[in-house]
């Protein structure tokens, strides 16, 4: 079990290795939209401070969610989805690595990233941090629950605003207590609170979320 | 409006709320409405679309046996 | 004896048995929803005293918190009807759900309106971001989200259940979405005062809010099933019972 969840993983990280200019659109896509408010609005050091936190969270958001046809999709079209719903390991580790993967591809430059992002916004020093755990604990929630919206419109044709409409809502918890969680370090008080909200929602999702993407996958993908 | 008399202009000014109170209580009304005449309508379509399934079979079935 | 009971449910949920008593059993749910509908507009507009704070504006409150108590509600039964319709695999269940959606959406629909109408005079501004609001609106994009889901996939088993998993997962996340949002809303306390809940309530405002909420349920349960009987005779289109009853009509 475990040797096909690593056996999967790294199909996935050696697949998207081959294609490098789509490994790194989601992350380009990230900062051209954060760097887009200081054009739009002003670029004010305290204006941007304040909208810094909300920024930074809804171009993740954003971003993941634009990533996250690559999940299934591309294996739905070329048939390697039939082969591992066939395959006589359970689906829903099969679904873990390949989210694994996603995460390790989309969510985990998100954090790395975040630092440049926070200095372009004028996120104080000692809130750079909290930004990064909470991408950190936040993205992986991201691609779990996004794997059961993409699952759900595999088979859908041009499925990508149905997609949105589903998965958008379902972010929200995430959001706020992501966007909190900056905020409030901001201001260098302690966000224990938020951080080990965010953690639960990971454990939950952790647990829930690949068995539904795998029920899921069995009700869109079985042809 | 716990005075004897009744007055209906009174009532029918909300205490300065009427825009508010009326509107809110047209809104539900209106949606009530919708949502009573909707289904009636679909069903008139689902039964035409049935009518027209039943005498398309009967034309093909028609054409089959002669 | 749970044998029984199975072989009863069976049959109840064939789709030409439910169709039979559901046309029984909508005047039985859609008089009483009538009656009572009348008898709460007339308790909660003439019988219901003046509020000392809130003046006449608060008898938005006999619609407002019915239609968003029957938002959550629906929500709930479709998630109900969608589970029984995918681990037992009966059709019915699916086919309330999906008769349920539309009805919950406008009901959630009329709870932000007439919200934000309440809001006007209270508030000051006809949107405020208010807990509750903010809830019943992404409870709004969560029924889009349902319909748009149960459209756009064309083959109906498998648009069933696949909109009633998500409609599952979307009560699993429902206490979770309302936890943080009450959360954020707390921390950015600025216009918003709980005007809506207040500790308690005279009696004779009680009751027209009860009377209205039991209307606004036995509508529903009127109107699901109306929906419900069409969404049969669709879906049963090509069986032989359907053609007959329609030729009748």
């Amino acid at each position: 079990m475990l040797k096909a969840f690593s056996h999967l993983l790294a199909r996935d990280l050696r697949l998207a290795f081959r294609s490098r200019h789509e490994l790194a659109n989601p992350l380009i896509f990230f900062v051209l939209v954060v760097s887009l408010f200081p054009l739009a609005v002003a670029p004010s050091a305290e204006l941007l401070q304040v909208m810094a936190p909300g920024v930074i969270w809804v171009s993740a958001l954003l971003s993941v969610l634009l990533s996250l046809d690559r999940l299934f999709k591309q294996d739905y079209e070329d048939g390697s989805l039939d082969q591992l719903m066939l395959s006589p390991n359970p689906l829903v580790i099969l679904v873990l690595a390949k989210v694994c993967a996603h995460w390790l591809l989309t969510g985990l430059p998100l954090v790395l990233v975040a630092p440049l992002l926070g200095m372009f916004l004028y996120v104080p020093d000692e809130a750079i941090g909290v930004l990064m755990l909470s991408l950190l604990l936040g993205t992986p929630v991201l691609s779990l629950v996004g794997a059961i919206g993409v699952s759900l419109t595999v088979a859908v044709n041009r499925g990508g605003v149905l997609l949105s409409l589903i998965v958008l809502p379902l972010y929200i918890p995430v959001l706020i207590f992501g966007a909190n969680a900056v905020d409030v370090a901001s201001d260098g008080l302690s966000v224990r609170g938020q951080l080990l909200f965010l953690g639960a929602v990971l454990a939950l999702a952790l647990s829930l979320a690949p068995l539904a993407t795998a029920v899921a996958l069995r009700i869109t993908a079985s042809r | 409006m716990n005075g004897s008399e009744f007055s209906w202009s009174e009532f029918f000014h909300m205490g300065g709320y009427a825009v508010f109170v009326w509107s809110s209580y047209g809104l539900a009304l209106g949606i009530v409405l919708v949502n009573i005449v909707s289904p009636l309508i679909e069903r008139k379509r689902v039964v035409k679309r049935v009518k027209r399934a039943i005498a398309r079979d009967r034309h093909a079935s028609q054409a089959n046996n002669s | 004896m749970i044998k029984k009971i199975w072989a009863w449910i069976q049959r109840f949920s064939s789709p030409k048995h439910f169709y039979a008593i559901s046309g029984k059993l909508i005047p039985w749910f859609a008089v009483p929803a009538f009656l009572l509908g009348i008898y709460g507009l007339y308790m909660g507009l003439f019988v219901a005293p003046t509020d000392y704070q809130q003046g006449e504006s608060y008898r938005i409150i006999f619609i407002h918190v019915p239609a968003a108590w029957m938002s959550m509600f629906i929500y709930i039964v479709m998630a109900i009807s969608a589970a029984i319709g995918l681990i037992w695999q009966i059709k019915l269940a699916d086919m309330i759900a999906a008769a349920s959606a539309p009805i919950g959406a406008w009901f959630t629909f009329l709870a932000l309106v007439t919200g934000s109408l309440w809001g006007k005079p209270m508030w000051g501004a006809y949107w405020v971001w208010d807990a509750r609001l903010t809830s019943e609106l992404i409870l709004l994009f969560l029924y889009f989200g349902y319909m748009a889901l149960q459209s756009s996939i064309e083959d109906q088993r498998t648009a069933d259940k696949a909109s009633g998993l998500l409609v599952i997962v979307g009560v699993v996340n429902i206490p979770i979405i309302h936890y943080s949002v009450e959360w954020w809303n707390t921390l950015h306390q600025g216009a918003t005062v709980a005007k809506f809940d207040k500790p308690s309530m005279h009696i004779d405002m009680l009751i027209p809010l009860l009377v209205m909420a039991l209307a606004a349920k036995l509508f529903y349960a009127a109107i699901v099933l109306m929906r419900a009987r069409n969404e049969v005779l669709y879906r049963e289109r090509n069986r032989q019972w359907v053609r007959d009853l329609v030729k009748k009509l």
